[in-house]
């Protein structure tokens, strides 16, 4: 198994106003309210053992598009978005390309088109406060509920999510918590309630409960890394309904 | 002035036929949700039981019940059908047994002995020696066709047409028996008649004296065969269940005298919803008796059956008749034509278990009310039943009472019919021209010969150039086939109860139609965006293609392969449109192959897209399995470029997507089928067929169909119940795209 590297923001920092992309679907309807354009964005600083899309971690790759033109790609799905949906920008870790999602964000808004940012949150700076001008909605992922386990299964701080997500409150986007419900790992009655415990100073519309799964074998195969969670079962129907019922 | 008419709102449709004033002057918009539904009563739960155990007999005995083979069908052939004589609301049968099938010689005996025999039959001596001195359609055609049609013909460049089987598509006005009773109709043709007769008489007009003829003999026939199950229809129906009986002796009528490939029932559930809301105003039946009504309905339509070849399953596979019925839509003067009914007959699939029959359509607006937009997205969701039509696109066209005749042509009930006339295959166009005329599976000299590519590597305008020149050959050989086989059905096999009920003045459409077009598509954009070199044999003929390097595909909202289809389906048309056509009609053209994607597939050689010689080309305008990449919405914006226009019979498009990649819930999943709907149809789409399953869940029923007796998908304008596809189709659809998530 390659080792988990090491949380570095730095290392993220890409050139400005240039956003490095893994890919785009056209049909997104379980990331964001309503029907979305998904854009993912390439590059992750962290290494969550469940991560889906182990394709979008490198920093090195992604094909360079300017704001102008994912807008336009995503503007031909206008039709489809309806009252509620419009553009999630995923990952990859989105807020590592902060300046680029900015500029997108501003300009999907200025043709009317709503914002949704899909992120675990890193620590707040200048960027990140210029992308949450534009966004409309903030999906953020809550991976574990203490920092030891952030550090040493992520590679991120659980601190600087809880302080991103405080600046959301300040800045008044509409916060919606995810989490992702692993067997073994974070499916017990007390992980969740420290999750909920976490969040008491929070405000966010919901807490939406992630059954683990496994579709992304097959990813991991081509790349030719081992998926860590390999042996571990997904998640059933009726662990997420009773989970649910606690929050 | 009829009493049945009581309470009804006068107008002028009491002084000429004219049911769209009927249905607008009184019909009731309904603008809410499904709460008011009633579920099955026992009586219907008991009948449908019954339905079911006769289907699993009829599936044991290979697919056919059993035939009668000593009794040509026609209005009054058969004493009365039952299933179970007590316990029915509404009656009627082809024949004297449900699911038996009756034999239909006038298209053709020979197909009437094959298809007997398919099933371990024998056609009587008895029709054999009635049938000696007719002339049948099929004979008719024959009889005239040139040698270019044929080779046309057996290489497959042209595949499917009506001339060995009743080419249907035609929609009786069947509201018109329930509202004016048959002797109101009879004095309307009588009147008819005579005034034709009156003129100088043309040709033309001994033509349609002689039809008038015929159908005011079926007219006659039909009260007769109405009688004989104890109705006299001669006077309007009076209420609502005597509506919906009237109304079904119309269709009965139809599909006894006709076995047309698709015989489609029209737009019926907001004109019955009249009769509906006048009796429930005035306690004369209640909502759940209502909806036993229809339920019992539509387990009739559910019964309907005819007698087929193996190679027409071939080409339309699942024993279909395409009992198309629109729903819904918009009025012109903008209030919803959705009514009570229009939920009543989609609540038939929970009701009743999903069916493959009738062939639910909702006519979709972006203005249709939300109530209904969800219930129909549920019904999608639940049971795969149901596909949608754009009616903004077809009511500036058809105005606001048309309905689809099989699965995507549209007509103005009882004012338009068709000529129906299959499909040609565009891939093979391609490949013939660039070898001068030559069919690239057997080398054989099928258009007369002319330049051919003569290089190594394909280069996209010298390919255009030959394509164009090939083209008038084909578009020449179509139309002349199709005008043939019409003169001929008009002539031996006239539809004369359905046509007794449409306008004695009719318009005609001649609808041609396209297969293959996202493989031609594709083979282009190689040719232009790739290295493509061409191999040959021996002979010189090119049979295969060696493409360097990637190239856009159809599918991914990427203009430079999109248009290029648009571009093909534009030139085929106009080719079209220059060869005059029997009766005037108007040409139109369609991209849809029902089934018969996988024959067409069978029968075209290796193409510059990677496609290996007898691999099936993609349903309709779909794009090629798994070649749309870009997500669903991509691939939908891809088929939304063809232009309706110039494709009025239709556009086709399956879409199967996973339930998870379509929301986290059930709620969700419906407002986002609804947005997608919208979506599409918003850019000037016409047709969606939607599946919401996994694929896993296909290959678990290919295994073991004995888990999934009901399992119902849509294929390419109609659903089929999954086990009546051969294995082919089966694997066929297996392969199509699924949109999951990423």
């Amino acid at each position: 198994m390659r080792l988990l590297q090491e949380p570095s923001i730095t290392k993220c920092k890409m050139k400005d106003s240039v956003g490095y992309i893994h890919s785009f679907n056209s049909l997104g309807a379980v990331d964001g309210p309503g029907i979305r354009f998904i854009v993912f964005m390439q590059g992750c600083p962290y290494r969550c053992p469940y991560c889906h899309n182990p394709d979008t971690r490198e920093f090195s790759g992604g094909i360079p598009y300017s704001p102008l033109q994912v807008a336009d790609k995503a503007v031909r799905y206008r039709t489809y978005f309806g009252e509620k949906g419009g553009v999630t920008v995923s990952g990859g870790e989105p807020l590592c390309q902060g300046e680029f999602v900015a500029e997108l964000f501003k300009l999907l808004r200025s043709r009317g088109i709503n914002t949704c940012l899909d992120t675990a949150g890193i620590k707040p700076d200048k960027a990140v406060e210029r992308v949450l001008e534009h966004t409309d909605t903030v999906l953020c992922d809550i991976k574990f509920p203490t920092e030891e386990m952030y550090l040493k299964r992520v590679g991120g701080s659980l601190k600087n999510t809880l302080e991103f997500l405080r600046l959301c409150n300040k800045m008044g986007v509409n916060v919606i918590i995810r989490h992702v419900v692993v067997p073994g790992m974070t499916d017990t009655e007390e992980s969740i309630l420290a999750i909920k415990d976490l969040l008491s100073d929070i405000e966010y519309e919901k807490i939406e409960l992630l059954p683990f799964r496994k579709l992304c074998t097959q990813k991991y195969k081509a790349l030719g890394i081992e998926f860590p969670l390999k042996d571990t079962p997904e998640c059933s129907k009726d662990t997420i309904k009773k989970l649910k019922a606690l929050l | 002035m009829f009493e049945q008419w009581n309470g009804f709102v006068a107008g002028k449709w009491q002084d000429e036929i004219n049911v769209r004033d009927f249905i607008q002057l009184n019909y009731t918009p309904y603008e809410g949700d499904e709460s008011f539904l009633c579920g099955p009563t026992e009586r219907t739960k008991a009948l449908n039981e019954k339905f079911e155990a006769r289907l699993a007999t009829e599936i044991s005995r290979g697919g056919v019940y059993s035939i009668d083979t000593e009794t040509v069908t026609g209005l009054t052939a058969f004493a009365p059908g039952y299933l179970d004589k007590d316990n029915e609301l509404i009656v009627g049968l082809q024949t004297d047994k449900a699911l038996r099938r009756a034999v239909n010689p006038f298209g053709g005996l020979n197909m009437t002995r094959k298809a007997c025999e398919a099933y371990g039959y024998h056609l009587s001596h008895k029709v054999e020696n009635e049938f000696q001195y007719r002339t049948t359609h099929n004979d008719g055609v024959f009889s005239v066709y040139s040698k270019d049609i044929r080779k046309a013909r057996h290489t497959g460049i042209i595949t499917g047409l009506p001339d060995a089987y009743g080419r249907g598509r035609i929609i009786g006005d069947y509201r018109r028996v329930a509202l004016y009773g048959v002797d109101r109709l009879i004095a309307e043709k009588m009147k008819d008649k005579n005034a034709i007769a009156d003129m100088d008489v043309s040709q033309d007009d001994i033509r349609n004296i002689e039809e008038l003829y015929w159908q005011l003999k079926s007219l006659n026939e039909l009260k007769e065969m109405a009688k004989s199950y104890g109705y006299d229809i001669s006077e309007p129906a009076k209420d609502s269940r005597e509506a919906i009986q009237w109304l079904y002796f119309g269709y009965l009528g139809a599909i006894k005298e006709q076995n047309g490939a698709a015989m489609s029932l029209g737009r019926t559930s907001t004109f019955l919803d009249i009769y509906f809301e006048r009796d429930l105003k005035n306690g004369v039946y209640t909502e759940c008796q209502i909806q036993e009504f229809i339920d019992d309905f539509v387990m009739k339509l559910r019964m309907a059956r005819h007698l087929r070849t193996p190679e027409y399953n071939d080409l339309f596979a699942g024993d279909p008749m395409w009992i198309t019925e629109s729903i819904g839509g918009m009025g012109d003067d903008g209030r919803t034509l959705v009514t009570k009914n229009s939920f009543r007959i989609l609540n038939t699939l929970y009701n009743l278990n999903p069916s493959a029959e009738p062939n639910l359509t909702v006519l979709w607006s972006q203005r249709l009310p939300k109530g209904f937009k969800r219930f129909a997205a549920k019904v999608s969701c639940d049971t795969d039943s149901i596909q949608y039509e754009n009616d903004d696109v077809m009511r500036p066209v058809y105005g606001d009472d048309y309905a689809i005749a099989c699965c995507v042509s549209a007509m103005r009930v009882g004012k338009d019919m068709q000529f129906f006339g299959a499909r040609a295959n565009l891939v093979k166009l391609l490949l013939m021209s660039l070898n001068g005329g030559r069919d690239e599976k057997s080398g054989e000299q099928v258009a007369p010969a002319g330049n051919r590519f003569e290089g190594e590597y394909l280069d996209y305008d010298t390919v255009l150039k030959l394509m164009d020149e090939y083209r008038p050959w084909l578009a020449k050989t179509y139309v002349k086939a199709m005008n043939m086989i019409h003169f001929m059905h008009d002539k031996y096999a006239y539809e004369k109860i359905q046509m007794a009920l449409h306008d004695t003045e009719v318009h005609r459409y001649m609808a041609f139609g396209i297969a293959g077009l996202s493989v031609l598509a594709d083979s282009l954009s190689a040719i232009k965006h790739a290295k493509v070199r061409v191999v040959r044999d021996e002979t010189g003929l090119i049979t295969d293609y060696v493409t360097e390097g990637d190239f856009p595909k159809y599918g991914n909202d990427d203009d430079r392969a999109d248009l290029i289809a648009k571009e093909q389906v534009e030139k085929f048309y106009n080719e079209l449109k220059k060869i005059p056509t029997y009766r005037g009609a108007e040409h139109t053209l369609s991209i849809l192959t029902i089934t018969s994607n996988v024959v067409y597939g069978k029968k075209t050689g290796n193409t510059p897209d990677g496609r290996r010689l007898g691999e099936p080309f993609a349903p309709g305008a779909n794009p090629m399995h798994g070649r749309d990449s870009s997500g669903a919405l991509a691939s939908l914006n891809s088929v939304a470029k063809l232009s309706y226009d110039v494709c009025k019979d239709g556009i086709s498009n399956t879409f199967c997507i996973v339930p998870s990649a379509l929301g986290n819930d059930d709620e969700n999943r419906y407002a986002n089928l609804c947005s997608i709907i919208d979506g599409y149809f918003g850019q000037k789409a016409q047709h969606i067929n939607v599946n919401v399953f996994h694929r896993e869940m296909l290959l678990d029923a290919a295994k073991h169909p004995e888990k999934y007796p009901n399992l119902t998908i849509r294929v390419s304008g109609y659903a089929v119940n999954f086990h009546k596809l051969s294995k082919a189709q089966q694997d066929e659809v297996i392969a199509r795209t699924f949109h999951n998530e990423m």
